[in-house]
């Protein structure tokens, strides 16, 4: 009887060996891909803020070294002010306006291809593009913005060349480019059955009833989604502040000489990835930027871990 | 025991251990005997760009004809990180050029140069030919890894035509006289705001850095056991002093609303060359700017004014720097090209020439034809002064001057309100952000 077990038991090991073989082959180039650009990288990053290494010499070991020194550095701190400012602000802006603009898109009754193709188009123009092309527009002085204002009877701010409006100028050029955001927030805007509505409006809903409660609840998911990945994109936020300090100060130029002007004015735009690039390539001390760098991806993770329990308490879903 | 735990240990083990394979170790290298034969390819990588770079391309076309057996691989426009990243990753060009005199520290110290004292005495080279300032800042902790290709000395341009319309005979040799011209070169608009500027004093605008404006007061960044001497050189508090009592002249806010209104550094409309700043320190190479987008406007040159008449005539002084990898693939000719770009007196009297910048051998510093343009010459003057200062190469490269540039700007604006504690708290961040290097 256990001979007859045995036998009937082989083959199906075999069996899933193989198909386990089988399946492996079919995930091996995305497994492949996340080990190479993923782990490997990540694990690395990991040794690497344990030693002290400039990338020229063999690193050496400092164990947590490179952890302890955040506490004591003072630009850290003043980075991460920045970002969490950014982050605070810069996120939920662009998930309101996004909201906002994909509502409006829906009411149109004309040219509704042709406005959303015009709100869209911003996303696809380059970050620096965008940059140099907002630092121009809002030039204090000479700038059509502030030009405009000015014959209005309206004396301009300083923009990108003020500490205390710096960031709100990110933050607007954030909202131009806000066309990415705003076409998922159509997809799922429109995807919300229309019968809700039309049983709301029987039930006597306004407009704003309406959103409340069918809206928002419907494209919470698609919120949860623009939060997360939201957070962590201005987490690492870097090319429009670099180049916005370096075109605002007048002193733009390439290579490492740009992390000069990093920051501009007074620090106000001097976010975390800005000083984790000045000490990994502008002072060659990778140790202490993969330690940054380690930290940043400690922080995106635990925030987005946050976000999605409080997303799953608040829906009550399980998933 | 879970499974899992060992096979994750396995995998984190084998990537710590493929990640520190993948990490530079040092190589050691001998030199060829005196009069060995040099033959074979070389690979330069230098920052220029445009007519530079076509300079450079000419230079070397010069030494391949007085050097047949030598190949010249010429790669533009690599700035120092894609060197440094080249020479981490055990593919570094035979010759690195580079722009900034930060990285001599890190070069130094790290090995990522060779050293260089083997070539030179092998082949008695004279270090003496060239100008001692430019001799400092290729050297860290006793090591020479880098050699001076050309140099830029820095000086102040003042407009002659804003200087005549104030009654102004010439240009400020003293720091209060600098004040004294500013405040008459300066123009306001009926409601208050700034129309043209004398001196523009802020050290975030163009080339006010606290590195140019040093040796007018003769302020020294280092001590000689390599901390932070911002705090102890009591030349710092009187160069500070200075400038913030003419920022406050000006008021501060009134200042940064009339900068946010000018061009760029480097463009046509920079506020030197439109006539919006009255005087404006630079570099020689503004002459070529000046020449190209500005031919119209009347300008002179004079070194800076300093708080000590004693210490007039100098001003700071940076350049290119070259140097061999430790990965380079043909050493021998890549110290065969840097000596000829480097201490060839024709080569670098022809380089100066064609780039605009000025001469590094004691030779063709004194080149007749260079000589001949007396604005040019006036930054020869000042490169030769020895009043002329430099920043001290560190290990952490620029790390010491870029602290102590946001202490400056948060003191200009008026957020120390101490400058004795602040002078003694930049200190400290100065000396903690130093051990990055090392």
């Amino acid at each position: 009887m256990t001979a007859i077990r045995a036998a009937h038991a082989a083959p199906p090991i075999r069996t899933k060996v193989r198909r386990n073989l089988t399946t492996l082959s079919f995930l091996a180039p995305a497994l492949i891909g996340i080990v190479v650009f993923f782990v490997y990288p990540l694990i690395s990053a990991v040794y690497f803020s344990l030693t002290k290494f400039d990338l020229l010499s063999v690193p050496q070991w400092v164990g947590l070294d490179n952890y302890k020194r955040m506490a004591d550095d003072p630009f850290l701190l003043q980075s991460v002010r920045n970002t969490l400012w950014m982050v605070v602000v810069f996120v939920p802006v662009r998930i309101v306006g996004a909201i906002g603009l994909s509502m409006l898109l829906t009411k149109l009754r004309r040219g509704v291809g042709f406005f959303r193709t015009i709100f869209y188009l911003p996303a696809l123009v380059p970050p620096v593009a965008a940059t140099i092309a907002f630092v121009y527009l809002l030039k204090p002085g000479t700038g059509p913005v502030n030009t405009f204002l000015e014959k209005i009877g309206i004396d301009g701010p300083l923009w990108f060349n003020s500490p205390a409006w710096a960031k709100p100028s990110l933050v607007l050029l954030g909202l131009w480019a806000i066309g990415d955001l705003m076409v998922i927030f159509l997809a799922a805007v429109l995807g919300v059955p229309e019968s809700l509505y039309e049983a709301a409006s029987l039930d006597g809903a306004n407009a704003w009833h309406q959103f409340r409660s069918i809206t928002l609840p419907s494209i919470r998911p698609v919120i949860l989604f623009a939060a997360v990945t939201g957070v962590i994109y201005t987490l690492q936020y870097f090319d429009q502040a670099a180049v916005a300090g370096s075109i605002a100060s007048g002193q733009a130029t390439t290579g490492a000489g740009i992390s000069q002007s990093f920051g501009y004015p007074e620090g106000s735009t001097f976010t975390y990835p800005l000083w984790l690039y000045t000490v990994g390539f502008r002072y060659n001390a990778l140790g202490y930027a993969n330690a940054l760098a380690v930290a940043l991806f400690l922080v995106a993770f635990i925030v987005t871990l946050i976000l999605l329990r409080r997303a799953k308490a608040f829906s009550g879903e399980e998933s | 025991m879970n499974k899992r735990i060992p096979h994750a240990l396995f995998a984190l083990g084998t990537a710590v251990l493929l990640t520190t394979a993948c990490t530079p170790a040092p190589k050691e290298t001998k030199i060829a005997d005196p009069g060995a034969s040099v033959s074979g390819t070389v690979e330069l990588w230098h920052f220029f760009t445009e007519r530079e770079a076509n300079a450079i391309d000419q230079v070397v076309k010069d030494f391949e004809a007085s050097h047949p057996n030598i190949k010249v691989t010429v790669k533009s426009g690599q700035d120092d990180s894609k060197v440094t990243q080249a020479i981490g990753a055990g593919n570094g060009p035979d010759i690195g050029l580079s722009y900034s005199t930060d990285i001599v520290g890190k070069f130094c110290s790290s090995g990522a140069w060779v050293d260089l004292t083997p070539y030179i005495t092998r082949d008695k080279v004279d270090l003496n030919q060239l100008n001692a300032t430019t001799r400092s800042y290729t050297e860290y902790g006793g090591k020479r890894c880098a050699m001076p290709f050309l140099a830029d000395a820095y000086g102040m341009y003042y407009n002659k035509d804003m200087f005549a319309k104030a009654g102004i005979a010439g240009p400020p040799k003293t720091l209060d006289e600098l004040t004294e011209d500013a405040k008459k070169l300066t123009v306001k608009n009926p409601d208050g705001s700034l129309k043209t500027v004398g001196f523009l004093p802020l050290y975030d605008f163009y080339e006010n850095a606290a590195a140019h404006l040093a040796p007018a007061t003769g302020a020294k960044w280092l001590t000689d056991d390599g901390k932070s001497a911002v705090g102890t050189d009591p030349n710092w508090k009187t160069l500070l002093t200075w400038q913030k009592n003419l920022v406050d002249w000006y008021g501060y806010d009134n200042l940064n609303k009339f900068r946010s209104s000018l061009g760029d550094e480097f463009s046509a409309d920079n506020a030197f060359q439109k006539g919006q700043v009255a005087i404006n320190i630079d570099a020689e190479y503004r002459l070529a700017f000046l020449k190209d987008q500005s031919p119209n406007l009347k300008y002179g040159v004079a070194p800076i004014p300093t708080v000590d008449p004693a210490r007039y005539g100098g001003g700071y002084v940076t350049g290119n720097i070259m140097g061999i990898s430790k990965n380079a693939k043909n050493p021998e000719a890549a110290w065969e090209l840097i000596k000829y770009l480097t201490t060839n007196d024709a080569a670098v009297t022809k380089l100066a020439g064609l780039i605009k910048n000025v001469p590094t051998t004691q030779k063709s510093i004194a080149d007749p034809t260079l000589n001949a343009d007396a604005d040019f010459k006036t930054f020869i003057d000042i490169f030769n002064n020895p009043n002329s200062m430099t920043t001290p190469p560190s290990a952490s490269g620029p790390a010491y001057q870029e602290t102590f540039g946001k202490f400056l700007t948060d003191y200009q604006a008026g957020k120390v309100k101490d400058l004795n504690s602040g002078l003694a708290d930049a200190d400290k961040q100065i000396n903690s952000v130093m051990t990055l290097g090392g």
